[in-house]
């Protein structure tokens, strides 16, 4: 970790930084204890989900869900619990993970 | 009026809140963030002082704003952008600027309702052309819940804890949007994190007045408030069901209640779905502290309703 | 052409052929003529400067700060309990490392309050960052006041800077001042040039990120590299203005009389101007006696006081304020320069002027006769205060 930590040289004057580095360097997916499991079949397209998640973890195309950012997705459980149609299930992440 | 599509498209053409952010699994201030920055067409330049929302988002070297953003100070947000709005006006008039930006400011309870409250009354006064959201969720969530001039009263906070002698909080909570109504700009607004979409139209609508806009949105917080992760939705919609956070806006200072609940909604719906409360339905005197909070909602709903008949816009506009 | 003004109107003056894009200034006396004069040339239109009246110094240093990001050109002035206030930001601006440049008329700090001349409130920002320069006449604080602007904005640098003058005594004073033209002293501040500027909207930055103690570090000691640049850059833009102007400005301290003296004071302010005629009247009967005036004190030029002071044998160093609790500010320094030295001149620390009393020509004459009769290091002495 420290070897990719940069010298007080390399730095950005006053530490001003580039716009939306996050995405890149903090996959906050790790965090995760539950992962939502979207199902496209039930899903009609509300986006009820997309707006309400904090991480901006539902992804889109053409303003209709195609998935989840799972890099991000803390797991909170949001997007389930606003959902009118129950199409995001929420699945331990070990369970998740293995069923793929 | 934007709607939920108009919203992701413009999202989906800019992202400008990512995700990599390290707010809480759950917290609902990103939604406020994102709702409020996809309702805006122009360019904006953002503002926010000390918080959970500066703090989770801004961690050397990452940023989760992909729209020119600035952090300063804890109470300084309103002064910081006034400077950056007078700027943006000074070279405008040399020409080194050409392009309309929009100013916001992000700002939690504590920077705006407290130690903030004096730079936003003069960036008021001054007349500076933006839009300053509070981000409103009752307490000093990023130092550890303590309680602000916005929490409201009865709720345990980590300095107004629910002790032998003292029960929480004993103080009501300020009526920030109701100060700032008195700063007589063009709009001021009241939302709250279940109406997101209202809140995209409230911005639409604050956005087409010059001069300073403001916005109190009611955000719930997991942690502060002792709630569930994933029900930041339930708590704020009982807030307006009970006509705790009534949604409402005063345009050139006139009244329009936007929602009005159908049915009467006991305050004591809101107050026993968080942890912060629970004191009040263990201890055999919350009863009678409910019933207060009751008559405060009560009283403070009753002069909204009230102030809208006296100056409502319908009216006005029908006159 | 020459001119009488107040140092007041000198700093207005030079801020006006400055022409910073934004200036937000809160009135506190004595600055307050400062911010009145600058109010009326944004009102009379002759300058594009946005003016925010802002209401307390710490939004007059946030704003700027938040108007710097922006990509102005930007500047203010306070006093005493003003610096106090917004010291907070200072710090915040030199983090940002935004050339803010900043007159401050030298006011007691409160308690109890007045709203005399001393150099506490200068004391209180010496670590916040910014480089500091204090002037001895009206006419240093409207030269120091361009070269300091330019200072500020050097490539190397990028800092907020202080310009020093003493309340009342500088800035309510009448005396004769000559201002350069105003297209010339345009083309030597020349044009501003934005660093990540917030108004870029296409290139969109983070100003102000929180940086863990992973990077804390670096970050500070990266902002420290900018203040070692400012000596060179001072030297330099000195030079070019004692070029465009024809004044003899050399150096990060003024030596006088002092070549060949034995006794010297060294000095900050307006009070190098009543010293000189203690010099002077002392060197009339034979006395080698001289002064050391510092201009630039942040960065503290520790080799130059050295080498300065190198021939001397008694040093009295006089302080404008009391830092409790420890050796006068400005002697600390003086005696850090000399620690290296080969000669270790005696040195002597003398408290005067607090909340604006006065410093006679007599006394100061009374103090560099009485350096190397009186034991030196025996801590802090008094002039002018009553037992």
């Amino acid at each position: 970790m420290a070897a990719s930590l940069k010298g007080w040289r390399e730095l950005p004057i006053g530490g001003v930084v580039p716009g939306g580095s996050a995405r890149d360097l903090n996959k906050t997916g790790s965090w995760r204890a539950e992962r939502p499991m979207w199902n496209d079949e039930k899903c009609i397209q509300c986006l009820l989900c997309w707006f309400h998640c904090p991480d901006s973890s539902i992804v889109t195309h053409d303003q209709k869900v195609t998935g989840v950012d799972y890099d991000h997705c803390k797991g909170c459980g949001l997007c389930a619990a606003v959902c009118p149609k129950d199409a995001i299930g929420m699945v331990p992440e070990r369970e998740g993970t293995c069923a793929k | 009026m934007p709607n939920i599509k108009t919203l992701a498209q413009r999202e989906e053409k800019e992202i400008r809140f990512t995700p990599g952010h390290t707010l809480c699994a759950g917290c609902a201030e990103p939604m406020v963030v994102r709702t409020v920055l996809n309702a805006i067409e122009d360019p904006v330049v953002v503002a926010s002082p000390t918080g959970c929302l500066e703090v989770a988002t801004s961690r050397f070297p990452g940023t989760a704003w992909n729209v020119p953003w600035i952090h300063v100070a804890f109470e300084n947000a309103a002064a910081v952008i006034s400077g950056v709005e007078a700027a943006h006006k000074a070279l405008t008039k040399t020409g080194a600027v050409r392009r309309r930006i929009r100013f916001v400011v992000f700002a939690g309870d504590g920077g705006t309702y407290d130690i903030g409250l004096q730079a936003l009354s003069g960036a008021l006064e001054r007349g500076h052309d933006f839009l300053y959201v509070c981000i409103n969720n009752e307490a000093y969530m990023n130092t550890g819940v303590q309680r602000s001039s916005a929490t409201p009263r009865c709720a345990s906070a980590t300095t107004s804890p629910v002790g032998d002698a003292i029960p929480g909080k004993p103080q009501d909570r300020k009526d920030l949007t109701e100060i700032v109504v008195g700063h007589h700009v063009p709009y001021v607004g009241q939302a709250a994190v279940s109406n997101l979409i209202d809140l995209a139209n409230k911005v639409e609508r604050a956005m087409k007045h010059d001069g300073p806009k403001f916005l109190n949105v009611l955000t719930t917080c997991p942690l502060g408030w002792r709630t569930p992760r994933d029900s930041a939705i339930v708590q704020a919609k009982l807030a307006v069901e009970t006509r705790y956070w009534p949604l409402y806006e005063v345009i050139e200072g006139r009244y329009t209640i936007n929602y009005k609940p159908k049915k009467d909604v006991p305050v004591e719906e809101w107050l026993k779905s968080q942890g912060r409360f629970r004191h009040l339905f263990r201890d055999p005197k919350g009863k009678v502290l409910i019933a207060e909070f009751q008559a405060a909602v009560d009283r403070h709903w009753d002069h909204l309703v009230r102030k809208e008949k006296c100056l409502s816009g319908a009216e006005a506009d029908q006159g | 052409m020459r001119k009488v003004m107040t140092g007041h109107k000198a700093v207005a003056e030079a801020m006006r052929q400055i022409e910073p894009d934004v200036v937000a200034v809160y009135p506190i006396t004595p600055q307050s003529e400062i911010a009145e004069y600058y109010a009326d040339y944004v009102h009379d239109g002759i300058v594009h400067t946005e003016l925010v009246p802002v209401e307390s110094e710490h939004s007059a240093m946030s704003a700027c700060v938040g108007a710097a990001a922006a990509g102005a050109r930007v500047m203010t002035a306070t006093s005493s309990q003003g610096l106090a206030l917004l010291v907070e930001v200072l710090y915040i601006a030199a983090g940002l490392r935004l050339p803010i440049v900043m007159a401050l008329a030298n006011r007691a700090l409160s308690a109890p309050i007045n709203i005399h001349c001393d150099h506490s409130d200068a004391y209180l920002a010496r670590d916040a960052g910014a480089f500091q320069i204090f002037c001895e006449s009206a006419q240093e604080a409207y030269d120091y006041t361009l070269i300091a602007q330019r200072i500020a904005e050097h490539d190397m640098v990028r800092l907020p800077g202080i310009v020093n003058l003493d309340g009342f005594s500088l800035t309510h004073t009448s005396q004769v001042v000559e201002p350069l033209d105003d297209a010339v002293a345009k083309k030597f501040v020349g044009a501003f040039k934005a660093v990540h500027p917030l108004l870029d909207v296409k290139k969109p930055v983070t100003w102000g990120p929180f940086a863990m103690p992973d990077y804390y570090f670096e970050l500070k000691r990266a902002q420290a590299a900018a203040m070692e640049e400012v000596p060179a850059a001072f030297l330099s833009v000195q030079k070019a203005f004692a070029k465009t102007s024809g004044r003899a400005y050399a150096g990060f301290v003024e030596k006088y009389r002092l070549d060949d003296a034995d006794r010297a004071l060294v000095v900050l302010g307006s009070t190098a101007g009543t010293a000189k005629v203690a010099v002077d009247a002392l060197r009339e009967k034979g006395e080698k006696v001289g002064l050391l005036k510092v201009w630039l004190y942040r960065p503290f030029p520790y080799c130059e006081v050295a080498s300065a002071l190198e021939k001397v044998k008694h040093v009295g160093v006089l302080d404008r304020a009391i830092s409790f609790g420890a050796m006068g500010a400005l002697y600390s320094d003086v005696a850090t320069s000399l620690r290296r030295s080969q000669s270790r001149p005696a040195l002597h620390n003398y408290i005067y002027g607090l909340g604006g009393r006065d410093i006679t020509v007599e006394q100061l004459a009374e103090v560099l006769e009485g350096l190397g009769k009186v034991r030196p290091d025996e801590g802090l002495r008094y002039i002018g205060l009553r037992e």
